[in-house]
C-alpha cells in the first residue's frame, strides 16, 4: 500500500465527500473454531463477547497479563464456535503465537492463521453504499453498522462487513486473495462515475486521526493499557475473566497515571508522533500521533500525558523543533459521522 | 527570464546584485506534494551554505531547505506563513523564501545551471 496514489490531501478529502478504496490486504486474519471457541475467544480479548450475536463484529483489545495490549483488534462472531478475528499486519506473528499459546488450557479449539489466502478491501465514504449496492446482491440498506453479511461482490465470494478505519459509512471486504487484483479492478472501475479514488496509508492515517481512532505503535503498546490508552469502552469488567483482568481491574481502582488526550494547534504547526507536550514549562507527556489536518486545515493529534491534565480547554504547548508551539485539549473526536 | 542557478538539493538561487533571491524548486515541490507548513528562517541570523536554513513539511513529511549560499538573512517571505501552498503553485516568483546578502559570490560557482539540474532531476526520478 502506497503513503499515496494521488496525493494525500485529495485522497482524504474524496473519501470524506464520495468514496475510498484501500488495499488492506497485508492485515492478518484468524479463524478460530471448535467447541471451545466462545470460551476461548471471551478469555483472549477484554470485551464481553456473549453480548456479541451471530453475524455482528466488536472492536476490542487483547491484553498480557500486565494490562498492556498485545493488539487491538476485529472480532467477528460467525456463530458460538466459528470466529474471526483481524489484526494488525505488524502483530500476525505475534498475536498467532500468543493466541496458540493462550488455547492450550481448552480442550476444542483451533487457531487457524488464514492472512495469507484473505484479501482485504476497505471501501469508505458516502457513496460507498451506492457503489457497493449495484455489485452485491446483498441488501445493504439493512446491513447495519458492525454487522457482516456472507455474499459475493463482483460475482466473487465476499465477506461484507459495515466497519472501518475513516469515521464514515463504509464496508470491509474480505474474500479469496488470488481474486485480490480482479477486485480492486473492477471496484475501481465501477466507483469512477461516483469519483472513488484509491486511497494510500497516508490518508488512511489523516482519516483515523480525525476520527480519534488508535493506531498500534502509537496510542496502543504493550506498554499501555487500554483506559489509558483511551479505548476502555472495550474493557467489560462484568464478564468473567479473561487475560489482564486482575491487573486492569487494579489499575482502574487507583493505578492509573496516564491518559489520551486529543488537542488541537492554536497556532499553524503540524504536531507529530513524539514530540514533547509541555505545561507551564514543564513536560507532561508525549505526543503518540499527529497531522495537519486535511478537513480542518489546523495541526491536530492524540498525546498521552498525566491524567490530570487531560481537561478539555487545559492549554499545553506541543514541542516541534526546539520550538513549543500552543495547543488546546479538545473534546474527542475531532470528527463524527455517527450518534 | 533570468537565468536561475541550482543546488543538488532542489533549491533555485536568482541572483540580484549583491543578494541572492532563494527558493525551492519544481522537482521539489512536486515531491512534497501540499506543503502544509514551513518554518522560515530568522532575519539577520547568519545562513551557511549547504546547511539547513528552513523546514517545510507535507502532512506526512517534514524537510529541510538548505541555504544555497552564505550571507545574512535580509527578508523573508511571511506571506508563506499562512499561506505555504503558494510553493506548490508558484515556486519561482510568489514561492520565494528568503533573500540572503552573499558574503562570498565565489559560492555561485558551485551551483548548477539549468542543463545540469535539468539532468540531475531526470536521474533522480523514478
Amino acid at each position: 500500500m502506497p503513503v499515496y496514489y494521488t496525493n494525500v490531501i485529495d485522497e482524504h478529502l474524496t473519501t470524506r465527500n464520495n468514496a475510498g478504496l484501500f488495499d488492506i490486504c497485508h492485515m492478518g486474519e484468524f479463524l478460530i473454531e471448535g467447541d471451545d471457541a466462545f470460551s476461548f475467544v471471551q478469555r483472549l480479548v477484554t470485551k464481553d463477547i456473549g453480548r456479541l450475536e451471530n453475524g455482528k463484529a466488536a472492536y476490542a483489545a487483547m491484553c498480557n497479563e500486565n494490562g498492556g495490549v498485545v493488539d487491538d483488534l476485529l472480532v467477528y462472531r460467525f456463530n458460538r464456535d466459528r470466529f474471526m478475528i483481524v489484526v494488525n499486519a505488524a502483530n500476525i506473528e505475534k498475536d498467532l503465537k500468543w493466541a496458540l499459546n493462550k488455547k492450550s488450557v481448552f480442550d476444542d479449539v483451533i487457531v487457524i492463521d488464514k492472512s495469507n489466502e484473505t484479501a482485504k478491501l476497505d471501501i469508505q465514504g458516502p457513496k460507498s453504499e451506492q457503489i457497493l449496492q449495484g455489485l452485491t446482491s446483498i441488501d445493504l440498506k439493512s446491513l447495519k453498522r458492525f454487522c457482516f453479511s456472507k455474499g459475493t461482490v463482483n460475482g466473487i465470494s465476499t465477506i461484507i462487513s459495515r466497519t472501518g478505519y475513516t469515521g464514515e459509512d463504509g464496508f470491509e471486504l474480505y474474500f479469496s486473495s488470488d481474486k485480490s487484483v480482479e477486485q480492486w479492478n473492477k471496484l475501481l472501475e465501477a466507483g469512477t462515475n461516483f469519483g472513488l479514488k484509491a486511497v494510500g496509508l497516508g490518508a488512511r492515517d489523516t482519516l483515523r486521526i480525525e476520527a480519534c481512532y488508535s493506531l498500534y505503535g502509537h496510542e496502543l503498546t504493550e506498554e499501555i493499557n487500554p483506559i489509558e490508552a483511551g479505548i476502555g469502552f472495550v474493557v467489560d469488567f462484568d464478564k468473567g475473566d479473561f487475560i489482564g483482568k486482575e491487573e486492569l481491574l487494579r489499575l482502574k481502582e487507583g493505578g492509573l497515571v496516564n491518559s489520551i488526550a486529543a488537542f488541537e494547534m492554536t497556532e499553524r504547526a503540524v504536531p507529530r508522533k513524539d514530540y514533547s507536550v509541555f505545561k507551564k514549562g514543564v513536560v507532561i507527556g508525549k505526543v503518540t500521533s499527529g497531522t495537519m489536518s486535511p478537513l480542518f486545515k489546523k495541526g491536530i493529534g492524540l498525546a498521552l500525558i498525566k491524567r490530570e491534565h487531560n481537561s478539555i480547554g487545559e492549554e499545553v504547548e506541543i514541542e516541534i523543533r526546539d520550538k513549543r508551539y500552543p495547543a488546546r485539549i479538545v473534546k474527542r473526536p475531532f470528527y463524527k459521522k455517527f450518534k | 527570464m533570468q537565468e536561475l542557478k541550482y543546488s543538488k538539493d532542489h533549491e533555485w538561487v536568482k541572483v540580484e546584485g549583491d543578494n541572492a533571491i532563494v527558493g525551492i524548486t519544481d522537482f521539489a515541490q512536486k515531491q512534497l506534494t501540499d506543503i502544509v507548513f514551513i518554518e522560515l528562517p530568522e532575519i539577520g541570523k547568519r545562513a551557511t551554505a549547504s546547511t539547513p536554513m528552513a523546514v517545510v513539511e507535507s502532512v506526512k513529511s517534514v524537510s529541510d531547505v538548505f541555504a544555497p549560499v552564505s550571507g545574512e538573512i535580509i527578508d523573508v517571505n511571511s506571506k508563506l506563513q499562512d499561506n505555504p501552498e503558494i510553493i506548490n503553485k508558484d515556486p519561482y516568483n510568489t514561492g520565494w523564501i528568503a533573500k540572503i546578502r552573499m558574503e562570498n559570490k565565489n559560492e555561485l560557482d558551485d551551483l548548477m545551471d539549468s542543463e545540469s539540474y535539468k539532468k540531475l532531476t531526470k536521474s533522480e526520478s523514478h
